[in-house]
């Protein structure tokens, strides 16, 4: 998007460059090797969840009026269809489009937050445990492999039993659920950071146990956190819309892609296809973009997750 | 190797208890008042007082949870109010229908997956391995269950060629297995690849190949056999994972397992069958996780060491 109209400085001046010159060419270089259709959709998902006011023609919970006919409008290329519902409408008669874009939302925020929670938790966990080692490290890790144990989708389906359907209650139970992963990783992490010898001298010359895992183990963990937290943000996308379509997520009247496929799921069989289609093909496209995201920087940042 | 052994059942039996202690707080914290959570909705309150009083709510946590513990070491994980019936016995009706569909999915997952694996590991980076590599990506990011309801449109509606919902003969089976096995046929080509990659580059093929053997005795013969353990022993895994986590692919073909039987639990919330439920998954999976580390130690002597 913005890489195609900027112009490539780094090849034209051989000379030495001034020390702004080179970060802003070798940045520059970084946004040119991203992967181009990821970075699309997912800045495509972004403008839509943002704008999603602006964007979406309808009400997403509303019917649309002066349609023909009522319900279940066809997509506007198919026979019958018409160009005040792109995408057609469904069982209530509202715009499939327009939900789609107010789904992007949830499917956003559920996903980013959701993420963010469990990397958050996970890290810390990871780094208590991978430094202060001892009992606490026995204790966090063994609460990880038990939690582990439980198929993500299954204890996710158990909480939301237990707490009811919200979208935060969602993303809460989603981070409670993923956190492990990040936990075990970053925990191996630190161990081998501890030996380290700049964390030696920093404990030598009297730094605090809490400083030294915010100044000195933190920040080196934070690559391995970035590039995991990019390869589950997926997971948690088609967790949140599983939940959803099982009707433990996201409560109805909200548009969440999920639901949306729920909703579908009892017309499925009478040739309404564009209520199944669309949808989950906008779950796809996301997660497909993060997944190749999420590849391109483990290759970037760290070489040796690589393998992974 | 029997230090091995005492060692990985005793981490299985902390692990089960962790779990236990999970859910069983998780119930107290979120869930406030057991005696609703598992009582019907609209239960009267001097019903909940009756019940708080026989299931002995009104004593301690630490009382509570030992009394929980008794009852799931003797095999009662509880009853579902909306069957009326142990949810032991329930999920033990609905396990041959579960293991059915867990198994075709499994066969259906190493058959794409393992070859395609192979192929990609020995033609690499050519359109076979980019081929393999799109199928990873793609099992990842199509949920299973768009890929069912996809299916079902595709076979069931315009084609017509296949059942779509219900339990019946084989061919009931075909696209449940396929949209559940979608995700780990993904998983096996992953694991076949870089375990393939691994014993390729290994010293003994390098000696094989120089020894003038054909190619394909090279890779079918030495290479593949070493290359499937790790496949293999996951393969174990994979088998309870499927036939646990099946939810919503059995929601989508009314298939009556044990996915279903979690479903009714949610929709009903009928909670005691939830939490039952998950319980005995929690146990079949730690299990399956013990068996697999020592299937695994006794192939490869050297993980006794480390761990």
């Amino acid at each position: 998007m913005v890489l195609a109209s900027d112009p490539a400085p780094e090849l034209s001046v051989p000379a030495p460059l001034s020390a702004t010159r080179t970060l802003l060419s070798a940045r520059l270089r970084t946004v040119r090797e991203m992967p181009l259709l990821a970075v699309a959709i997912i800045s495509i998902l972004c403008v839509l969840a943002v704008f999603a006011n602006v964007i979406a023609p309808h009400d997403p919970t509303l019917p649309v009026e002066n349609i023909e006919p009522a319900f279940f409008a066809p997509p506007m290329w198919s026979e019958g269809g018409s160009s005040t519902a792109i995408l057609g409408t469904d069982f209530q008669g509202r715009d499939v489009f327009s939900r789609l874009v107010h789904g992007s939302r949830v499917s956003i925020i559920v996903g980013l937050v959701g993420t963010l929670v469990a990397a958050a938790l996970g890290t810390a966990m990871g780094v208590l445990s991978g430094y202060l080692g001892r009992w606490v490290d026995t204790v966090i890790m063994r609460i990880t492999d038990a939690w582990l144990a439980l198929p993500a989708l299954i204890f996710a389906i158990f909480l939301a039993t237990l707490v009811g359907p919200s979208m935060w209650n969602i993303v809460i139970i989603l981070g409670a659920v993923f956190w492990t992963r990040y936990a075990r990783v970053i925990r191996g992490e630190v161990l081998s950071l501890r030996e380290r010898e700049y964390v030696k001298l920093a404990e030598v010359a009297g730094a605090s146990k809490v400083r030294v895992m915010i100044r000195h183990i933190l920040p080196n963990v934070m690559n391995t956190t970035i590039v995991l937290a990019s390869l589950t943000i997926g997971v948690v996308i088609i967790a949140e819309a599983s939940l959803s379509f099982l009707g433990v997520g996201v409560p109805p009247p909200a548009p969440a892609w999920g639901s949306m496929l729920a909703e579908a799921r009892p017309t499925l069989l009478t040739g309404r296809w564009w209520l199944t289609v669309f949808p989950g093909l906008a779950i796809m496209l996301v997660v497909l973009a993060t997944q190749i995201m999420g590849d391109w920087l483990r290759v970037k940042l760290d070489p040796q997750l690589r393998n992974l | 190797m029997r230090q091995f052994i005492l060692r990985r059942f005793l981490y299985s039996i902390i692990t089960l208890l962790i779990i236990s202690i999970t859910i069983f707080s998780l119930v107290r914290i979120a869930g406030g008042d057991p005696a609703r959570l598992y009582s019907e909705p609209g239960a009267r309150e001097e019903d909940l007082a009756r019940l708080r009083a026989q299931w002995g709510l009104d004593r301690s946590y630490p009382e509570q949870y030992f009394s929980f513990m008794a009852n799931i070491f003797k095999g009662d994980i509880g009853q579902s109010f909306q069957f009326n019936r142990p949810v032991r016995d329930l999920y033990f009706q609905r396990f041959t229908a579960s293991l059915q569909l867990a198994g075709g999915a499994l066969i259906f997952a190493m058959a794409v997956g393992i070859p395609l694996g192979i192929l990609s590991a020995v033609k690499l980076n050519t359109w076979w391995d980019s081929l393999g590599k799109t199928i990873a990506l793609l099992g990842l990011a199509i949920p299973n269950f768009w890929l069912a309801l996809v299916l079902l449109i595709v076979f069931g509606l315009y084609l017509d060629v296949l059942p779509v919902a219900g339990k019946g003969g084989f061919s009931n089976l075909i696209l449940p297995c396929i949209a559940l096995g979608w995700y780990f046929a993904a998983s096996f080509m992953r694991l076949t690849r870089s375990s393939m990659l691994d014993v390729l580059g290994s010293e003994y093929i390098k000696l094989a190949r120089l020894k003038g053997m054909p190619e394909y005795v090279v890779i079918g013969k030495h290479a593949f056999k070493n290359a499937l353990i790790p496949v293999v022993t996951w393969a174990g895994i994979y088998l309870v994972l499927l036939l646990n986590t099946a939810v919503v692919i059995e929601v989508i073909f009314a298939w009556p397992g044990i996915g279903s039987l979690l479903f009714s639990g949610i929709f009903q919330r009928d909670f005691p069958l939830v939490q039952g439920a998950v319980i005995m998954i929690g146990v079949l999976i730690v299990l399956a996780n013990f068996v697999v580390d020592i299937a695994y130690a006794y192939i490869d002597p050297r993980i006794r060491l480390t761990r």
